[in-house]
């Protein structure tokens, strides 16, 4: 189980005199549990996210953005070693922390032309493979001896044998069951990333990739707006299976009740002026939703 | 071939590229450019009398006309000096035009040849194989039933004795004349190999016919002449493909391509050029389009210190039709100047231009294109889109698209973007488990995808790899 800790976070915006964002978070989200964070415009919530998955156009003034290992956190055959089990992602490349199981899930994801779906979903499973090998490679002894013995019994039509890769055939398989789940339709998997997609097929897109590459922590960024209903509960179930079946931990990000219908918060967080301001269980979000945000900020402030 | 080229394919990428031969020539004509060095040529060659008369009026033209050195923003060309050049090498083949066996060719060649994947583009039948190494056509192939259809491919210094009447009637005359510009009178003077294209009327042909072009000897020139000819309603698409490796002297290519597309005809022309840095690649290439025609133009330009190539399609009969797509990369000290030309000469004639360009690390890639609609040729369209993309701030990249539109009634439209490569984009694809070249890489590659679907997959493939070669910056 991978936990998610995020200690006194300090941020600003990276450039001569740029507004500071964050003041202060702190949170912890373990893999298998689903946390909603909500507040206002502007009290910092999608600056958190991104900073998290790495964005270069934050500055870290302060505190800690750490994530714990466990034993069995990468697969059984994955062995983790002790002295590897907590990492500092603020010292990370933004494909480092996907690599050890982080997920940003976009509210405006990039569009790419000229890349289908089926090519960069199949690169980047593979790169974030490659990239976690490297990570947990150990440093000091040379593993030469050991790294001859491995070999892989695929076939060709399942990539090159020699470096374990997810080959085309076989990924074009998973693909096809996520997106079965996803209740997406086949053809997505020769579009282009996102070009054209419309809102809802953007926000189950970034589910579907979610499956595929299997984090141990999502942190989805208003993956809820600009949802019809029928969308919103395709969304939903997604998130849900990422929980359920991969033991997902999930930190959603949004301003309205209306998904939390469907995707049950065990831990319901209000951020207020760059902080966690209140936390509470799933019946928090029913008090924001009949009475806004004020009664928080009046709260927060009269106690301190 | 041994394990070892295997190995090299795959875990060495850059030496496919890189490697050069010692040279090994059997004749080699002296540096620079005199009519007696383009008699000695022909000579050598077994040319007819017109051909080097052909070559020597050329010459003239060639010494009276100026360099050209005052288009805005063209790249510098003051380093080109033609007395240092070696115009014509032929290699070391005891026969003229051409083996007829790949067996028959010797080890160096062979080796270099698979080195690019070329016999293995071959072994995979996707048709017949016209290799240029150094200035003759060394290995050519022919698929049997094309030779039945009446389709001829050959090389062009053979077709000059075997099919003098086409030849005489259709080698810089109509197309590109050597009066057309310095680098074409200087190509029709010492124009050495190249390809023969005649596909006979009603014939298509189905699979692409393709030769690949390689300079292999420093400071040497290339000078390869294509002439295609399309009989009506016949189809068949050529593809080129040109490599050099890299020397401290400079080399020129400068190239000539002439098509004509008859009455209802379709040809596509496609090439993947890779020169090396100190290339001056100055080429000309036009088609002439007759009634319902159509010609396509499919280029990716890579390497070279400069290039200099706009192809262009008179379209010269009513209906007729012109695609271009074209891909220029520049890099450190390249100045890549692409573009289109067309000439809307009758009514009704079509032309699209797609044209994309990547710059990286000060690298200078230009459009310009020029889109003629002549009075007259009421009801055409031509639209014109370019996108350039940009690595950092020491790259530019220019668009020059002069229109020249004498005639009310079209339809005309023209969109230029240019961009640097996104940062949000670079990290969308880096939070999904890409590093940072990688996804930058991921970036051009659905950029330059119009491109890549164009060409057969060897081809497609091959771009993209040496795409990435730039990107790393590991080619010489």
């Amino acid at each position: 189980m991978a936990t998610l800790e995020i200690k006194n976070l300090h941020a600003e915006v990276a450039e001569e005199g740029g507004e500071t964002i964050l003041r202060g978070v702190d949170l912890e989200v373990k893999s298998g549990e689903i946390h909603a964070l909500m507040g206002p415009n502007g009290s910092g919530k999608s600056t958190m996210a991104k900073i998290i998955a790495g964005h270069p156009a934050y500055e870290v003034t302060d505190g800690e953005v750490l994530l714990h290992l466990e034993e069995g956190d990468f697969g059984d055959d994955f062995e983790i070693p002790e002295d590897k089990r907590t990492w500092n992602l603020l010292d990370l490349e933004p494909n480092e922390r996907a690599a050890l199981g982080i997920f940003l899930g976009f509210q405006y994801p990039a569009e790419i032309e000229g890349v289908t779906m089926v090519n960069f979903l199949r690169t980047a499973l593979n790169a974030k493979l490659e990239e976690r090998e490297e990570l947990f490679e150990d440093d000091d002894e040379t593993d030469d001896e050991e790294e001859e013995e491995v070999g892989y019994d695929t076939s060709p039509m399942e990539g090159n044998p020699d470096d374990g890769e997810v080959g085309v055939a076989e990924f074009q398989q998973l693909l096809q069951e996520k997106m079965a789940q996803l209740d997406m339709d086949e053809k997505f998997a020769h579009r282009y990333l996102n070009a054209g997609f419309s809102g809802g097929e953007k926000k189950q897109n970034e589910v579907l990739q979610a499956a595929i590459l299997e984090p141990s922590i999502a942190v989805l960024d208003e993956i809820d707006s600009g949802l019809d209903i029928d969308r919103l509960q395709d969304v939903s179930q997604g998130i849900n299976a990422l929980r359920d079946e991969q033991g997902t931990g999930i930190l959603q990000i949004t301003h309205y009740q209306r998904i939390l219908d469907y995707v049950e918060p065990d831990h319901v967080h209000v951020m207020l002026d760059g902080k966690v301001a209140k936390s509470g269980d799933a019946s928090l979000a029913e008090d924001l939703e009949d009475k806004g945000y004020d009664w928080v900020r009046e709260e927060v402030y009269e106690t301190a | 071939m041994s394990s070892d080229q295997d190995h090299l394919k795959e875990t060495d990428t850059e030496a496919r590229f890189e490697f050069k031969k010692e040279e090994k020539s059997a004749f080699k004509s002296e540096k620079g450019l005199t009519e007696e060095t383009i008699r000695v040529i022909s000579e050598d060659k077994d040319e007819p009398e017109w051909m080097l008369q052909r070559r020597l009026r050329a010459l003239k033209q060639f010494q009276q006309m100026p360099m050209p050195t005052d288009w805005p923003g063209q790249p510098d060309l003051s380093e080109v000096d033609i007395d240092e050049i070696v115009p014509y090498i032929r290699p070391d083949i005891e026969t003229r035009g051409g083996a007829e066996k790949w067996e028959d060719l010797p080890d160096e060649i062979r080796d270099t040849f698979d080195k690019l994947g070329i016999p293995e583009a071959e072994r995979n039948a996707l048709s017949g194989v016209g290799a240029q190494y150094e200035s003759e056509i060394v290995y050519q192939n022919m698929q049997e039933q094309w030779e039945e259809k009446g389709v001829i491919f050959m090389d062009m210094d053979k077709a000059v004795r075997e099919h003098p009447d086409i030849v005489q009637e259709y080698f810089m005359t109509k197309c590109v004349p050597p009066s057309d510009n310095k680098f074409a009178a200087l190509h029709g003077a010492i124009w050495s190999g190249g390809s023969f294209v005649y596909v006979p009327e009603d014939v298509t042909v189905e699979m692409p016919i393709q030769a690949y072009f390689r300079m292999n000897s420093e400071g040497m020139g290339q000078f390869e002449h294509t002439l295609i000819i399309a009989e009506e309603n016949s189809e068949v698409h050529y593809i080129e493909g040109c490599s050099a490796p890299k020397y401290s002297h400079f080399n020129l290519h400068s190239g000539g391509v002439e098509v004509f597309v008859k009455e209802g005809a379709h040809v596509q022309y496609s090439t993947v050029q890779n020169w090396s840095k100190n290339t001056y690649n100055l080429n000309t290439k036009r088609a002439i389009v007759e009634k319902d025609g159509t010609m396509e133009w499919v280029s990716g330009s890579m390497g070279s210190k400069a290039t200099m190539l706009y192809p262009a399609s008179i379209l010269k009969g009513p209906g007729a039709t012109d695609n271009h797509i074209t891909i220029a990369f520049a890099g450190e000290g390249q100045n890549i100047d692409t573009g289109a030309k067309v000439y809307h000469n009758a009514p009704n004639t079509k032309s699209t231009i797609e044209s994309k360009s990547i710059s990286k690390d000060g690298g200078r890639t230009n459009y310009r294109g020029l889109v003629h609609i002549a009075n007259g040729a009421e009801n055409s369209s031509t639209s014109v889109e370019c996108d350039a993309l940009m690595f950092d701030n020491e790259s530019t990249s220019d668009t020059m698209p002069y229109m020249e539109i004498q005639e009310s009634k079209v339809d005309v439209a023209h969109e230029a973007t240019v961009g640097k490569i996104g940062d949000e984009d670079v990290f969308y694809l880096q939070s999904r488990g890409l590093d940072d070249d990688d996804a930058k890489q991921m970036i051009v590659a659905g950029f330059i995808e119009p491109i890549t679907e164009e060409l057969p997959i060897e081809y497609a493939v091959e771009l993209n790899r040496l795409i990435e070669l730039e990107m790393e910056g590991s080619l010489g």
